[in-house]
């Protein structure tokens, strides 16, 4: 069982960071969202073992070999952050689509002028 | 205590949702905002006084014991930070009120920057690995709505970028915290300070290098900084300077928190003190090449932050308190470059070099204004940049680490000279050459009365610092102590209780 979710969040890291080195906005943003999804997943597995449900009703200890509650606590809170985050990313993506009509990460105005600029001087160079 | 070290994240975000609700009265949003930042300040002045005269508090949340509840923990270094990073939030929220666009105002510009306040504050008080992420995750939330309120074609593009980067990172930094969790059974940071010793070397180390990626994307050291100088210009003035002054911090305040906290080591790190030299160069070389005042004023950022990490790098008590010397000052400094880099731009219209000239007679207040943090971030005599940097370069010398101290001499020369280029391009020269005068002739300036308060103030705050240095470096020699002795730090938090 463990393996199997093991190997699950290796899988969900390998698309993930693969989708997020794409060009295309609407891929990075899956990529982001199936990465987040992997690194949630691996916050549960930290846990340990699989258990009985972390409830404690009447007596002062845990009883024995439940799940460690925490992991979950955690995982919950990173997944409603994840979400938000998506949600906000996908609206940027929208804005960027109605404006530049393309899905792509556009190019920096600036980094192309200082490369156009060592691209020139290379070029004296070599008439030089 | 436990209501003041919970206050500096409550009240921004008390003041947010109750500003939230009233959006469509300017006037009472920014009276709240104002009020809720400077009663912030107001509290962390008294934490930091409390702190430093009973050594480091913590409180936690809900009653709760130590590793089940909510930990809330300020050492000296905590509150130094939280103290001057409130100055900045107040001192740029004043400036802002004096040149935001009414539209930018009324979209929700109010209710997320006191998010943002509340996201920082968190992140300096939180004792807790994971809530440091969340605390990270409303800081960031919070700055990318800001990076791009507007929505022009340029925002969300360079938006998209910074997006993007901050989301791997804090996904990195939800990977990291599950590894440690699995490895040690505790996200308490005073918990784990211990229960680290007990993991395997290889383990602890692969740990550490995996935290100290997540936090050197957020505080742009090399090799990790390339999103900044690309994200950071095309945002509103004030938004740039506040992410400037105190967004990177926040990562480099972690990365030293964690490294000297869960991952000490006994000697200089030569792997840090690599970054560090390689951070300054890179960074002071990309502000030369570069035309416009805020572009190289990023990339000085970057530059900076190699000084900061020279001192974590050297762990020594003498090197730790250079490097929060030298936050304390660059956090002032910076603000107030880029405050009087939006003054030039709303003056004149442009902030590239090529298109000004003659600033310093058309506005000579203004020049005034850039010179004195523009020589104090050079590292010049007699101002809070020289005293900073000369700490470091002692610290540095007494452990023999001569190679990179003279990188960061040799970058405090370039940075003269790129802020002589800004100073020569914008300020000097004949005021008739400028190619885009918005007011026609010589005739001095109009500039916005709180834009330059805000600005001139902050410039008086960095000469305090470097007249106040003595004071101020033994407050920061103390703070260094408190990283180098974990134990203060964790018989705070666990009550005194030996662990």
């Amino acid at each position: 069982m463990t393996l199997a979710l093991a190997v699950t969040v290796a899988a969900l890291y390998t698309v993930g960071t693969y989708l997020v080195l794409q060009r295309t906005l609407t891929r990075i943003i899956l990529g982001v969202a199936v990465l987040g999804h992997g690194a949630n997943l691996l916050l549960l597995l930290s846990g340990g073992r699989a258990g009985a449900p972390p409830l404690v009703t009447g007596q002062s200890a845990a009883p024995p070999g439940v799940a460690d509650p925490l992991p979950q606590a955690l995982a919950l809170t990173a997944i409603v952050i994840s979400f938000g985050v998506v949600a906000f990313l996908l609206a940027l993506a929208y804005r960027s689509w109605t404006l530049s009509r393309a899905d792509l990460v556009e190019n920096d105005v600036e980094d192309r002028r200082i490369a156009g600029l060592a691209g020139a001087g290379s070029e004296e160079g070599e008439a030089a | 205590m436990t209501v003041l070290l919970a206050l500096p994240v409550v009240l921004p975000l008390l003041g947010a949702a109750v500003s939230l609700t009233i959006s469509g009265h300017r006037r009472v949003q920014r009276i709240l905002g104002v009020a809720v930042c400077a009663a912030t300040l107001g509290n962390a002045g008294v934490v930091l006084q409390r702190v430093d005269a009973g050594g480091t508090q913590a409180t936690q949340l809900g009653g709760w014991p130590a590793p089940i509840g909510i930990t809330l923990v300020a050492d000296r270094f905590s509150a130094v930070m939280l103290a001057i990073s409130m100055a900045m939030v107040l001192a740029v929220l004043v400036y802002a009120l004096g040149q935001l666009d009414p539209a930018r105002e009324d979209s929700y510009f109010h209710p997320v920057y006191l998010i943002l306040t509340a996201g920082v504050a968190a992140s300096f008080l939180t004792g807790d690995l994971f809530n440091l992420f969340v605390a990270f995750e409303m800081m960031l939330t919070a700055s990318y709505v800001l990076l791009t309120l507007g929505g022009t074609g340029e925002q969300v593009r360079s938006g998209m970028t910074y997006v993007v980067i901050s989301l791997v990172a804090s996904i990195l930094l939800v990977t990291a915290v599950a590894l440690i969790y699995a490895a040690t059974g505790t996200v308490n940071m005073a918990e784990l300070a211990g229960r680290l010793d007990a993991v395997p070397d290889g383990l602890r180390t692969a740990l550490g290098l995996l935290l100290l990626c997540v936090f050197g994307v957020k505080a742009a050291i090399f090799p990790l900084f390339f999103w900044l100088p690309d994200a950071y210009p095309t945002a509103p003035t004030p938004i740039t300077a506040l992410f400037a002054g105190l967004l990177t911090k926040v990562g480099l305040y972690a990365i030293i928190r964690t490294q000297t906290l869960l991952f000490a080591s006994p000697e200089p790190s030569s792997l840090l003190l690599v970054i560090a030299g390689a951070t300054m160069v890179v960074g002071v070389l990309g502000a030369i090449s570069q035309n416009d005042v805020k572009r190289i004023l990023s990339f000085h950022i970057i530059s900076q932050i190699g000084y900061m990490v020279l001192g974590l790098g050297l762990f020594s008590l003498a090197g730790l308190a250079g490097a929060i010397l030298y936050i304390v000052h660059h956090i002032v400094v910076k603000t107030t470059l880029f405050l009087v880099g939006g003054l030039v731009e709303t003056a004149t219209g442009t902030g590239a070099l090529s298109e000004l000239h003659g600033l310093a007679r058309r506005a000579p207040v203004l020049a005034w204004l850039f010179l004195l943090p523009a020589l104090s971030l050079a590292g010049l005599p007699p101002f809070s940049g020289f005293v900073a940097k000369l700490t470091l370069v002692q610290a540095g010398l007494a452990l023999d680490r001569e190679l990179v101290v003279a990188v960061s001499l040799l970058v405090s020369l370039l940075t003269l000279f790129s802020m002589t280029k800004i100073w020569a391009g914008a300020f000097w020269g004949d005021p008739a050459e400028a190619a885009a005068p918005p007011i026609v002739g010589g005739q001095p300036l109009r500039l916005p009365a709180p834009m330059v308060g805000a600005t001139a103030s902050l410039v008086a705050l960095s000469l305090v610092i470097a007249v106040g240095s003595g004071p101020l470096y033994a407050l920061s020699e103390r703070a260094a102590a408190d990283l180098l002795d974990s134990g203060s730090y964790t018989s705070a938090v666990f009550g005194g209780a030996a662990r």
